[in-house]
């Protein structure tokens, strides 16, 4: 190693915030995309051959479209999604002042639908709701995560850290113990990353179809044999913030493509 | 484009799905909404840093209640339920388990397997000498010589408890029901494989000599 490289090193030791036993420092964080193959890679970097893109179009439908008892749309309030919506998705969970935690882009989305278009909810993993998460992520494409760095977000985050680190499940496994200690290791020959978050909602060729993040966190904990936690809960809201503030500033990349 | 199949890059075959052995296909269900309606948001139970206690003795005294309903149901149905804390209890002599958990010899062939079973979780992170499947994992020892390196005491413990030989291990413990966290509903109560198979998995292990 260089001089030069070593003093860079050491800077950057120095300079970041100090990292807990068994955290990934920044310099040696990575996408999942960086664990895929050339085909899957492929799949994701064209438009025209990823399938996400079919759900952002959506997106950009209902973006337009009124709705609710107030017959409003989206663009009502806030205009053009690809100069308002640059770098939101990049910042969610975001702590909401009003309700005194950190909501979820979902739940954002939800949250307007209550309070400006005066329109039901939108069910977890619903065509629309993944489909608008889809189209409003998408503008935040490339932006660098931000998520959690707001300090009042930091309970959540450090409760989001201990549910990563806590063994669960009949198989007593932690997310700390496969996505901190074993990546780049094969589970049954399937690569394991470091469970970064960055391209949800994301179209995985397992699912055949976009998913959120929430549904994958999910399926991890259904396969250690733990009970999962419900959708929207605080637990995993929380999980989702530690995931996002430990990918701080990695790249966004919705919709990704997952094997 | 967007209809073609979804081939993989790791080859000619295609992966088995990984719901085979991991993730959603392992709760056995598939549909997020389905799913959502039957989790049951219970609290957290003891931590798992109380494992290695034994807990049947402090069950049995909380839980005397219910050993008399499980009685009167019993009495009714003339078929006891098979509880958790009612697993076959077995010594540790050394560092080991000498005798059966059956009190019989396992069959090695069914216990080879069980072994390349997804649903038994060995070959997540396990590899070994199975040259007819290339899905196995390399987060633990391969289990070629398995055989030389451990009696079949040894191997029989580290089934049913590894964190007796290494109190980080990630190898799951494969007879134990106690001292676990938020275990799913279709699991709770119950150790990961019977008596039954343990054995018949030791005596395959036993056969892995180089
Ligand atoms: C026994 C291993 C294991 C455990 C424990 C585990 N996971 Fe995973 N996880 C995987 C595998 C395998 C995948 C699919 C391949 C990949 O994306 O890493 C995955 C995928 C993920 C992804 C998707 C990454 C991407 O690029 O889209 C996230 C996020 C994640 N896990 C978070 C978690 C969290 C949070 C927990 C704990 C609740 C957890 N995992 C527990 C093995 C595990
Ligand atoms: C989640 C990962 C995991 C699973 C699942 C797992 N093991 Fe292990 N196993 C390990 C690790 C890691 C070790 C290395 C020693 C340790 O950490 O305890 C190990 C060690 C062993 C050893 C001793 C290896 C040697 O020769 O030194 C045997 C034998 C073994 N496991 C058998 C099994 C069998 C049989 C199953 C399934 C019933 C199984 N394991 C499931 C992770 C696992």
């Amino acid at each position: 190693m260089s001089v030069w490289r070593a003093i860079a090193a050491a800077a950057l030791v120095s300079a970041a915030p100090a990292l807990l036993a068994g955290e990934i420092p920044p310099d040696a964080r990575r996408s999942g995309y960086s664990f895929m193959g050339p085909d899957t890679r492929a799949m994701q970097d064209d438009d025209t051959s990823n399938p996400g893109m079919l759900f952002v179009l959506d997106g950009e439908q209902l973006w337009g479209k009124k709705t609710g008892s107030a017959d409003k749309a989206c663009a009502n309030c806030h205009g053009d999604a690809r100069s308002s919506m640059k770098g939101v998705a990049a910042r969610h969970p975001a702590f909401d002042k009003t309700l005194d935690r950190p909501v979820t882009l979902d739940q954002r989305i939800n949250l307007c639908r209550a309070n400006h278009q005066q329109a039901a909810p939108l069910p977890y993993e619903s065509r629309d709701l993944l489909a608008l998460s889809a189209y409003v992520a998408h503008q935040s494409r490339g932006a660098a995560i931000t998520a959690g760095d707001d300090p009042q977000a930091k309970p959540f985050v450090d409760q989001g850290r201990e549910l990563f680190m806590q063994r669960e499940g009949q198989l007593n496994l932690a997310c700390t113990n496969c996505h901190d200690d074993n990546f780049d290791k094969r589970l049954a020959g399937a690569p394991i990353t470091q469970g970064q978050p960055t391209g949800y909602p994301l179209y995985r060729l397992e699912w055949q179809t976009l998913g959120s993040l929430e549904r994958r966190l999910r399926s991890c904990m259904s396969g250690v044999r733990a009970q999962a936690y419900e959708y929207g809960s605080p637990e995993l809201v929380a999980l989702e913030l530690y995931l996002m503030s430990r990918a701080r500033g990695l790249p966004m990349e919705t919709p990704a493509v997952r094997p | 484009m967007l209809g073609r199949a979804y081939g993989h890059e790791q080859g000619a075959l295609p992966p088995p799905p990984a719901w085979e052995g991991w993730g959603e296909g392992v709760s056995t269900r598939e549909n997020p909404q389905e799913e959502k309606a039957l989790t049951l948001a219970f609290g957290s139970t003891s931590p798992a840093s109380g494992r290695g206690k034994r807990s049947s003795r402090r069950r049995r005294a909380t839980h005397s209640t219910s050993a008399i309903a499980a009685f009167l149901v019993a009495s009714l149905a003339f078929a006891l339920p098979t509880k958790a804390d009612e697993l076959t209890p077995y010594k540790n002599v050394g560092d080991g388990i000498p005798a059966s958990l059956t009190g019989s010899p396992g069959d090695a062939a069914r216990g080879r397997a069980l072994v390349l079973a997804r649903s038994t979780t060995c070959i997540l992170c396990h590899s070994g000498p199975f040259p007819e499947t290339r899905f196995q994992g390399d987060l633990a020892p391969d289990l070629t010589g398995a055989g030389n390196r451990w009696t079949a005491s040894q191997l029989r413990l580290r089934l049913v408890d590894a964190s007796r030989f290494n109190a980080e291990t990630i190898m799951p413990s494969y007879y134990r029901a106690d001292g676990l966290v938020r275990v799913g509903r279709n699991f709770a109560g119950k150790p990961i494989l019977s008596a039954a198979e343990i054995e018949d998995i030791v005596a395959f292990l036993a056969t892995l000599r180089d």
